[in-house]
């Protein structure tokens, strides 16, 4: 989940510290979301890099961090079953709402309950009405968040566990470390690589920022996707501004999505080409303006169009 | 039989596969579209569109004159939905998970629960394929509650599709959960193979069957396909870096139709997902 809207750092306070995070998002997954915010994080005067993409972060293959410190991620709690104890009269079973508890034989021949970890959302609902007291409770430990030195600079990024939950909380974590970072070490710009999708990561992930870029590509689902992520942007009041990757794979597309994305009120900032150098880049873990592939100009005219170089000329 | 299309990484094709697959079963099948934060199976699949029905998740509503501001549902909520500092709480639906646990520990019954929408599920008959999809409300974080609705919807018998939303969280889980197999999508690049990965580690954890597409083959290397060498995965089919294709679902056209040469092989995809022996394991 996100952090509590009250509790979040507003643009307003960013800006009192000085710093500024540009927040890299796609709606649509594989656009090349992550391919930009590498390149925009060589190009970016002493950037901290944040991968909040933490359910499949692929920012370190290009950036190639070491990693400095790790620290696990605990969140929530979940609940498991002593099967000594348990009577299996199915109390459990009938207060989860999330199908998590399942009922089998037990040692003795009755029936006992287990919990699916999987299917557990930790809200402790058997674990208070469960009249044996049989369910405990412990803490569960969800992933880990490195801080490292990347080609960049510092880069906080993070591991969700398989299958894990609480990813808003992570990227939270994930962001606040990388400003507390940039704040130490005087460094203004903060790039964030963000998960896809609309939903609580992405949510996490753009509160409070000062600017929201989209990656989109001319296809109908870029478009569709597109409208979706630029509502959310809206609906938390970050400026968005837009650019269309692979353009040339379809114009017509790219001019439609283009207009709609004014009429949305979003800045249109640029246009990527298609290039199979991008994919070369990422074999040789390289971003695409270190290894001056054709669209290398592309990206370099977009982090200018931005107007992210200069804060204090805002 | 409950084939789940998934990867860890966005972007490589999902949808391409799922709809492209739903089109050649065609006969009754179901496609069940679980990315609801973006879905865009819709867009492949045009069809009489169903009323749109809401999808609601249970939240608490405090009766301010029963309340006494104990503060028990503010102490048991994990979610810090329903908070109460010495005061009547106050609650943040959007962090509900729908628990029921506010209502069940309040001493005085002063709580009470009520429908508060996440989101909808839309039917389309699409040229003999039922496409369900569910599509959250813009600004609603939780998605899993929706996506086990959309689940839902499976019919007991027949054949479902479910594509399922990228990543590796509590949204994959939801919308994979209880498949018999999942085809897992991705391309031959590093961030593809870190990402497939991933999805392996998942969908080895629930236990289910997986075999692998790999989409855009020839862009990329081979540490893909030594990986599903190494890993015992079958690889169900390669999806070749074909111009052409990307060109098609950018217009929102199914390949097997705008390019009827690459039909065979979405062909050999069907046939093997039909038939893939539930003694493969992962």
């Amino acid at each position: 989940m996100p952090e509590r809207r009250v509790q979040t750092a507003p643009a307003g306070g960013a800006r009192r510290t000085g710093i500024r995070e540009l927040v890299v998002i796609s709606g649509k997954g594989g656009t090349g979301k992550t391919s930009v915010a590498a390149a925009l994080a060589v190009l970016a005067e002493r950037p901290v890099v944040a991968d909040c993409d933490v359910d499949a972060a692929d920012l370190h293959l290009l950036l190639s961090p070491r990693v400095e410190a790790r620290h696990g991620f605990r969140a929530g709690h979940e609940a498991v079953i002593d099967g000594g104890r348990c009577l299996g009269c199915g109390e459990c079973f009938r207060l989860c709402r999330y199908g998590a508890i399942e009922r089998t034989a037990g040692p003795a021949g009755g029936a006992a309950c287990v919990v699916d970890p999987l299917a557990c959302e930790g809200c402790g609902v058997c674990v208070r009405f469960c009249p044996a007291g049989a369910i405990a409770f412990p803490e569960r430990t969800c992933g880990e968040w490195m801080v490292s030195r990347a080609r960049t600079g510092p880069m906080v990024h993070a591991r969700l566990g398989v299958a894990a939950e609480n990813s808003g909380k992570l990227v939270s974590l994930v962001r606040q470390e990388a400003r507390r970072l940039a704040a130490a070490e005087g460094r203004t710009t903060v790039i964030v690589d963000g998960p896809p999708g609309i939903g609580c990561p992405v949510i996490a992930s753009l509160t409070g920022a000062a600017q929201v870029l989209v990656v989109t590509e001319p296809t109908v689902a870029g478009e569709h996707d597109l409208a979706r992520v630029l509502a959310l942007a809206g609906h938390f009041d970050i400026p968005a501004a837009v650019c269309v990757n692979k353009w040339d794979i379809n114009p017509q597309m790219t001019w439609r999505i283009e207009d709609a994305a004014a009429a949305a009120g979003a800045r249109v900032v640029g246009r990527i080409r298609h290039d199979p150098g991008v994919t070369a880049a990422q074999l040789r873990q390289l971003t695409v303006v270190e290894t001056g592939t054709a669209c290398a100009e592309d990206v370099r005219a977009l982090w200018r169009q931005l107007g992210f170089a200069n804060p204090n000329e805002e | 039989m409950i084939v789940a299309i998934a990867s860890g990484k966005g972007g490589t094709g999902k949808t391409t596969v799922a709809v492209n697959l739903a089109r050649l079963l065609g006969g009754g099948v179901h496609l069940l579209d679980c990315d609801v934060e973006e879905p865009n199976d819709h867009l492949f699949l045009p069809g009489t569109n169903g009323a749109a029905e809401p999808v609601t998740l249970p939240v608490p509503e405090v009766d301010q004159q029963r309340c006494d501001a104990c503060g028990a549902c503010s102490d048991f909520c994990a979610y810090h939905a329903i908070v109460s500092f010495g005061i009547k709480p106050l609650v943040f639906p959007e962090l509900c998970h729908g628990c029921g646990g506010c209502a069940l520990v309040c001493p005085r019954q002063a709580i009470r629960e009520v429908p508060r929408r996440i989101g909808e599920i839309r039917t389309v008959e699409a040229g003999g394929v039922t496409l369900v999809q569910g599509r959250i409300d813009v600004g609603v974080p939780s998605s899993p509650p929706l996506i086990r609705a959309v689940r839902a919807r499976a019919p007991a018998q027949g054949m479902t599709l479910v594509d399922a939303p990228p990543g590796t969280s509590c949204p994959v889980v939801a919308a994979v959960r209880g498949a018999d197999l999942v085809v897992l999508v991705t391309e031959p690049t590093p961030f593809g193979l870190h990402d497939l990965e991933l999805a392996v580690a998942l969908v080895r954890e629930l236990g289910i069957p997986c075999g692998v597409v790999i989409n855009r083959a020839g862009s990329g290397d081979d540490r893909v396909h030594a990986f599903c060498r190494r890993e015992g995965l079958p690889i169900l089919a390669q999806i070749p870096d074909d111009r052409r294709i990307a060109e098609a679902c950018s217009r929102g056209r199914l390949v097997v139709e705008a390019l009827p040469e690459y039909e065979p092989l979405f062909r050999q995809l069907s046939g093997r997902v039909t038939h893939f022996a539930p003694t493969q394991r992962c």
